[in-house]
């Protein structure tokens, strides 16, 4: 059997570009070396009776595009929008309710309305992002009439609040998010929230210049129809990238699991096929890898295939992650302190302040992990009880724990535990005691399991530098790569990381418009 | 009373050049300077008996050589001498020397990797890329890209076309420049620890960022912008100390009838019906003049010197929020012998150039930590010179004036303000890193100033110490310097300007605030410069 | 803080800008011009004795030349050839041990990094030699291959031996069966106790060989060949002399006759093979290499934009950086060398130029010449024709046997 294209990877993005293509008629094979498809959306059962999404967690930016273009049928995981709340040892927890907070508890009224007044303006910069990430990344040099008038779309809009408005958009872009933070709200750990969020999944705190990217990143997401919405999906991420498998088998792609790709065949710069580990050799005129460019760059294509220039580019990239992974199998149901019973569903954060996510943030920079990390946590089976027999799971994102551990994650791992799990402890007294099962995914526990170099889930750092034309570097923005007939989908291509499925699509819509460079 | 036509509040560099050039223009300028000496933070001072200290900026290159040219400075007695080099010694003994020659370069940079001393000098090919485009800007009045009016379009037009003359892979790799750390952009050329942490400083040197901070790459391009006679990048000593340079800008601005008033401290700016008319001396006198230029930082100047309800809120908000931040500290030592660095070979050329004891970034980054915490580094990272080595003029023979800029200090101490024993501490910290390296050092120290930001503060204005008058930071660049919609020179007030390093480009001893504001100036008076040449294309 | 003695020693460099070559002890007494220069930090003459006597010693006996400051590289290991057939444009599997190959390397964008002479020296044995640094990008090349490289500047001391009577040198010098090596062919030979390399190579367009030697045996080979040189004419020369001669046999010099891509400041300098006379070096039908995609772009679509030409020049006075005309005011170039060849009687030039002048266009060019005499400039617009290169085409440069004279 002949194919058009071969995809390989069947992440997310890989699954939305297998779809996509088969969609348009293209007979399209995607590879996963995994025994399931869905790469870091998954559901997994971590102990006995105790199941919870692999890696990530929480939906805040599928996009309505994807889901409308694959005929994503979300019924099967989508799920009410949950609040944030910000846990304090001392005080009530302030929730943030709505898409990221349209109304807000906890604090006093006019913070409220301060808080109410930047979450508007950086609503409306992220709108403005948005319209970059909805489509291929802008090409330098070579700009089409098309390419002006969406600038000029963009330039109208900017405007569309008035110049001083437009004067903050291009003063804020590259700020960070402490400084932006500082200007506008007084209580700390609001700031200390947005600090968090601004900076989740990047090597940098939020007093590092450009941090306010995080952010406004995240509020370019939207899910169940509103910026900033977020929800757990049932039946764990694992039930996502089924939906993702459904839509790619209906459009008539053919997925193979358990078939890991050992090399990209090329010859003289014209990629053609793949052979897997076991030897077989599948060809095709479009190889699209919706997997690490540096897997794709450093391991599948032979060196002599090429370039040294783009080669370098490739190791030059920063993928190191800075997130680990705590999954909790708990005998009962956690009480953490100033929240209500109901807002346990919602995403629990634990930063005190803007100071606390900084001085997490510091040891990263020399290999070292956080004596008193930040963290996301969630309780997936309060929402959907299926994920536990008995019990309760949680699901935490803990950062930072940097990939390269300076004294190796052999030794580190047993002792960054014991503080993750001391500072939920001082959150939610008791919850030690009803541990049955920890599991910690360190970044290198990350890349083992998902292959992910790094163990970075936005397979590059998505900082300034490494975005746009620069994603994952400039000779192989937009999908195209300099070796003909290999394209690029994965998160480390633009937009980036996420479950969003962009990055798939987009690249998918540049093969089927031609795919020239 | 006196009239006049243009009241400059300060006497620092930036004031002094856009004195030079209103009152060669044709109009009569005084400069009111609250100091019995003018040249802010470029000056020289005797502060113990036969040494000059330049007790605040320390070497010279950054400043414009069409300046010098425009305004006559040689003529008047301004002399750059070049340095060598220079060297950051390493813990293990060893040291790394930094040659003009090309070849020794290479060479002492093979002797800690051979991949890295030929990989300079595609690093120096980029980042002198990076500096072609900039460097014509500095000379230009940044455009403001909501005005719609026809100059600034134009100008934007002009920077449009600047940046669409590059290949689309220069565009990219300068998108990349612009945003990233000094680390991770060495990172892409050097393996070598200390040739990193050598290559870093310019990256770091006056901010309140670490070399881990994205945007410190492109500090690095502000340091790198300088030249001396043609020689980009290069380096040098003022003749006499910094002071040389602003006692030449004041000798040329007086010879063409200028005056300058000192002991003048300037209370208030005094404003009618929205417009600036004079200022309000501490002592009580007033002096109104038609136009106030302000060479003061843009905080003192709004929060300070003007009232806030003749501002408009917003831009009271965003001076509020612009960033200061000093982020260093100094120490002025006068030294009865040239100090002994036993890890140089007898007659190294290094001794005459800059010289550090930081020999790599994870120190240099920790230093920057212990400022975030309010603290001044544990483990500081200095630049250190001995101006004496090349000029005699600055202490008695056989003696030497040492400047050592340190980094990091904070405004404050842990929220508080600094004490005596603090900053006792903090000299201490500094004698003993050098003491390290240099046996009996101590016992050299004749005489010594030490100056936290505090200090900086209080004699030379500089709001917390900052020697940038703001940080260089993307949102205070270019047409975000100081204010958005307030980047060419002029406030809100009808009359008042600002001419200071808090404006386009930014900071270091460097004239370029100070001619654009005057060119502003000229134009809204709808005069002439007697002479304002071009930026010189030297690349 | 103690430090070994070696790193200590190795902080003394500083004291001397331009080092000695391995040969100098016996080259600094002949140097009675003294004029020195520094050539990649060593110090090597620009002339001798007289450049003038020293060009006819090229093309009537014999020169030696020290080519020592040649950078030198040594690519070693099982990948050592897919390495370079990655680099390079040439097809390096096509290289058999014991021959040298002319070539060129290109960035991703097909812009010419350098060129030099790869030696193969066995199956998986190389040496590059070439004007620019580049160990940045052969390490990065090598990137997850099989191959070692180390450059050996230092080590390897470099001579050219060049003119008619240079195999009658060699010979003399008892190298048995040097009249074996054809053009671009090299062999190992006795020396010392050790081993020196000979390829009959050169950049003089004339019968001509290079050796190269352990830096410790420099000084015996010298001696060994000036012995042997005494009643061939044998003359040491410097470089203003290798430079006439290189003019005349059409050989370009990186960042003399074209800005190498990893120096230019200016995105416009750069060039691709093409335009730079290298074309025929690039093997269109080997495997994938550096600047393959780009340069095979240009090609097809036609985006070529300049053109490296040899030209002929009307009277004597040479052209040195002269500005290159078409029709009466139209600028369409500049000359990057000149000379008026002795050998050839011709007043020549290598130019580049924007095409289509050079490639298309061939008539109607002239060149604007300042010729300062007594302190005046004598200003003229000479006719100019695009001719063949090399200038000087000599037969002995490539006859087997090679003849003795």
């Amino acid at each position: 059997m002949s194919f058009d294209a071969i995809i390989i990877g069947g992440g997310h993005n890989g699954l939305t570009a297998a779809a996509t293509l088969a969609k348009a008629g293209r007979k399209v094979l995607l590879l996963e070396a995994a025994d399931t498809v869905g790469g870091g959306a998954s559901t997994v059962e971590f102990a006995p009776g105790f199941r919870t999404s692999g890696l990530a967690h929480i939906i805040n930016r599928l996009d309505p595009d994807v889901v409308k273009a694959i005929g994503l049928d979300t019924s099967g995981f989508e799920a009410t929008a949950m609040p944030t709340a910000i846990l304090s040892e001392t005080s009530e927890a302030i929730v943030l309710r709505g898409a990221y907070g349209e109304s807000i508890d906890g604090v006093g009224k006019e913070e409220a309305a301060a808080f109410a007044a930047l979450r508007k303006k950086l609503l409306f910069h992220a709108g403005l992002l948005r319209r970059f990430m909805k489509k291929p990344p802008p090409e330098l040099g070579n700009t089409s009439l098309k390419d002006l008038a969406a600038h000029a779309a963009t330039g109208l809009k900017l405007l569309s609040q008035g110049r001083e408005e437009a004067r903050d958009v291009l003063r804020m872009l590259l700020m960070n998010v402490a400084d932006i933070s500082d200007e506008f709200l007084t209580d700390d750990r609001l700031k200390g929230l947005l600090a968090f969020d601004a900076t989740l999944g990047l090597h940098l705190g939020p007093r590092s210049p450009t941090s306010l990217m995080g952010l406004y990143y995240r509020l370019t997401g939207e899910a169940l129809g509103a910026s900033g919405g977020q929800f757990l999906p049932r039946g764990g991420m694992g039930a996502v990238a089924q939906a993702f498998a459904e839509a790619a088998t209906a459009a008539g792609a053919t997925i193979r699991t358990a078939s890991p790709v050992r090399r990209i065949i090329a010859n003289r710069g014209l990629a053609g096929g793949v052979e897997l580990e076991d030897g077989e050799i599948l060809m095709a005129s479009t190889i699209l890898s919706a997997i690490h460019p540096r897997t794709t760059f450093h391991h599948l294509v032979d060196p002599a295939d090429t370039q040294t220039g783009l080669s370098r580019a490739i190791g030059h990239i920063r993928s190191n992650g800075d997130v680990a992974k705590l999954n909790l199998a708990l005998d009962k149901v956690p009480q953490f302190q100033g929240l209500s019973e109901a807002d346990h569903k919602g995403r629990l954060v634990i930063a005190r302040s803007m100071n606390h996510v900084e001085t997490a943030f510091n040891p990263s920079k020399y290999g070292e992990y956080s004596p008193d990390p930040v963290m996301e946590i969630t309780l997936p089976s309060l929402s959907d009880p299926k994920l536990a027999d008995t019990g309760c799971t949680l699901s935490a994102m803990v950062q930072f724990a940097p990939y390269a551990l300076r004294e190796g994650w052999e030794s580190g791992k047993p002792k960054f535990l014991e503080i993750v799990l001391d500072g939920l402890e001082r959150h939610a007294p008791g919850l030690r005691a009803s541990v049955e099962h920890a599991e910690l995914l360190t970044p290198a526990d990350i890349e083992t399991r998902y292959r992910m170099p790094g163990g970075h889930w936005s397979h590059g750092e998505m900082q300034p530098d490494q975005l746009l034309f620069n994603r994952p570097v400039h000779a192989a923005a937009g999908y195209s790569t300099p070796l003909e007939g290999l394209y690029l989908a994965s998160a480390g291509s633009h937009p980036g990381g996420g479950i969003s499925g962009l990055p798939g699509l987009l690249s998918a819509r540049h093969i089927l418009a031609g795919g020239s460079r | 009373m006196q009239k006049y036509d243009v009241i400059m509040i300060g006497g620092g560099h930036n004031g002094l050049v856009a004195a030079g050039y209103l009152q060669r223009a044709g109009l009569k300028v005084v400069v009111l300077e609250k100091n019995d000496w003018v040249g802010g933070a470029a000056t020289s001072r005797e502060l113990t008996e036969g040494f000059l200290y330049s007790n605040c900026s320390y070497v010279c290159s950054l400043f414009r050589p069409e300046i010098m040219r425009d305004l006559e400075l040689p003529r008047h007695g301004l002399q750059i001498i070049s340095y060598d080099g220079g060297a950051v010694f390493a813990r293990n003994g060893d040291y790394l020397g930094t040659y003009r020659d090309h070849e020794s370069h290479r060479r002492e940079f093979a002797r800690f990797s051979p991949r890295d001393a030929e990989a300079y000098d595609r690093y120096s090919r980029d980042v002198t890329r990076q500096c072609r485009f900039i460097q014509p800007l500095l000379m230009r009045t940044a455009p403001d890209p909501f005005s719609f009016r026809p100059r600034d379009i134009s100008e934007l037009v002009y920077l449009a076309r600047k940046f669409g003359d590059m290949g689309a892979a220069d565009m990219a790799a300068m998108m990349r420049f612009w945003t990233m750390s000094i680390s991770d952009y060495l990172d892409e050329y050097f393996e070598s620890p200390v040739i990193k942490a050598s290559l870093a400083i310019s990256g770091i040197i006056g901010t309140a960022l670490g070399p881990k901070s994205p945007g410190t790459a492109y500090v690095l391009l502000h340091h790198y912008m300088g030249e001396v006679d043609g020689s980009v990048g290069a380096w040098g000593y003022a003749r006499g100390g910094m002071g040389a340079v602003t006692k030449a800008l004041a000798a040329s601005f007086q010879s063409v009838g200028g005056t300058i008033l000192t002991g003048s401290e300037v209370d208030k700016v005094i404003t009618r019906n929205g417009r600036a008319i004079g200022v309000a001396l501490a002592n009580g006198d007033e002096v109104h003049a038609d136009r106030v230029v302000s060479n003061a930082d843009v905080k003192r100047t709004f929060l300070k010197l003007v009232d806030e309800k003749d501002l408009p809120d917003r831009f009271v908000h965003r001076v509020r929020h612009f960033k200061m931040r000093g982020s260093s500290g100094k120490l002025n030592i006068a030294l009865d012998s040239l100090p002994e660095f036993p890890a140089l070979p007898k007659d190294s050329r290094c001794l005459r150039g800059d010289m550090h004891f930081t020999d790599d970034l994870e120190r240099m980054e920790r230093g920057y930590d212990d400022w975030k915490a309010g603290r001044w580094s544990a483990d500081p990272f200095i630049d250190m010179m001995i101006p004496t080595t090349l000029d005699p003029t600055m202490a008695p023979p056989g003696k030497h004036f040492m400047s050592c800029f340190v980094q990091y200090c904070p405004p404050q101490v842990e929220g508080r303000d600094w004490t005596d024993a603090d900053r006792d501490a903090f000299a201490e910290t500094v004698v003993s890193q050098i003491s390290d390296y240099s046996p009996g050092f101590r016992d050299r120290i004749r005489h010594m100033e030490v100056r936290t930001p505090r200090e900086l503060e209080a004699e030379v204005g500089l709001t917390e110490g900052n020697i940038f008058q703001g940080e260089l930071t993307f949102d205070q660049l270019l047409f975000n310097r100081p204010v958005p919609g307030y980047a060419q020179y002029r406030s809100p007030i009808d009359g008042l300007y600002i001419c200071g390093s808090s404006t386009h480009p930014g900071g270091g001893v460097m004239g370029a605030p100070g001619r654009n504001a005057a060119a502003e100036i000229l134009r809204d008076a709808k005069m002439k410069p007697a002479q304002m040449r071009e930026a010189h294309d030297v690349l | 803080m103690t430090l070994d003695p070696i790193r200590k020693a190795e902080q003394e460099h500083f004291r001397t800008l331009l080092m000695p070559t391995p040969f100098h002890p016996r080259l600094a007494p002949l140097v009675e011009t003294q004029s020195w220069y520094g050539w990649a930090g060593m110090l090597v003459a620009h002339s001798v004795f007289d450049e003038e006597l020293e060009y006819f010693a090229i093309r009537s006996t014999a020169a030696l030349f020290d080519i020592s400051p040649m950078i030198k590289y040594r690519i070693t290991g099982p990948d050592a050839e897919r390495c370079l057939n990655r680099l390079t444009v040439r097809d390096v599997s096509k290289q058999k041990v014991g021959r040298v190959q002319y070539t060129a390397w290109c960035d991703d964008e097909g812009h010419v990094l350098d060129d030099g002479t790869l030696f193969r020296l066995g199956a998986a044995d190389f040496r590059l030699c070439c004007q620019e640094r580049h160990l940045p990008w052969l390490l990065d090349t090598a990137r997850g291959m099989d191959v070692a490289i180390r450059e050996e500047t230092q080590e390897i001391a470099g001579l050219a031996l060049q003119g008619p009577t240079s195999f009658a040198v060699l010979s003399k010098a008892g190298f048995d069966g040097v009249e074996a090596l054809r053009p671009f062919q090299l062999a190992e030979f006795d020396h010392d106790g050790g081993k020196v390399m000979i390829s009959r190579t050169g950049f003089t367009g004339d019968l001509g060989y290079e050796l190269f030697v352990p830096a410790t045996a420099a000084l015996s080979l010298w001696d060994r060949l000036w012995e042997a040189g005494r009643l061939h004419g044998l003359n040491a020369i410097g470089y203003n002399a290798l430079n006439r001669a290189r003019i005349e046999a059409g050989f370009i010099v990186a960042n003399g006759d074209f800005v190498t891509a990893e120096t230019a400041l200016r995105a416009d300098r750069v060039r691709m093979p093409d335009e730079i006379g290298l074309d025929w070096l690039v093997d269109v039908d080997k495997v994938q290499f550096n600047g393959r995609s780009a340069i095979l772009a240009a090609r097809k679509n036609g985006t070529l934009k300049h053109v490296l030409v040899g030209l002929e020049i009307d009277d004597n006075t040479p052209a040195e950086a002269a500005i290159v005309y078409h029709g009466n005011k139209r600028e369409v170039g500049l000359i990057s060398a000149a000379i008026w060849s002795p050998t050839a009687k011709r007043n020549i030039a290598i130019a580049s130029l924007e095409r289509p002048y050079g490639s298309e266009i061939l008539d109607d060019l002239w060149v604007e010449i300042y010729a300062l005499r007594e302190l005046k400039y004598h200003k003229m617009m000479k006719r100019a024709r695009v001719v063949e290169r090399p200038f000087v085409k000599l037969a002995r440069r490539s006859a087997n046997p090679p003849a003795r004279f």
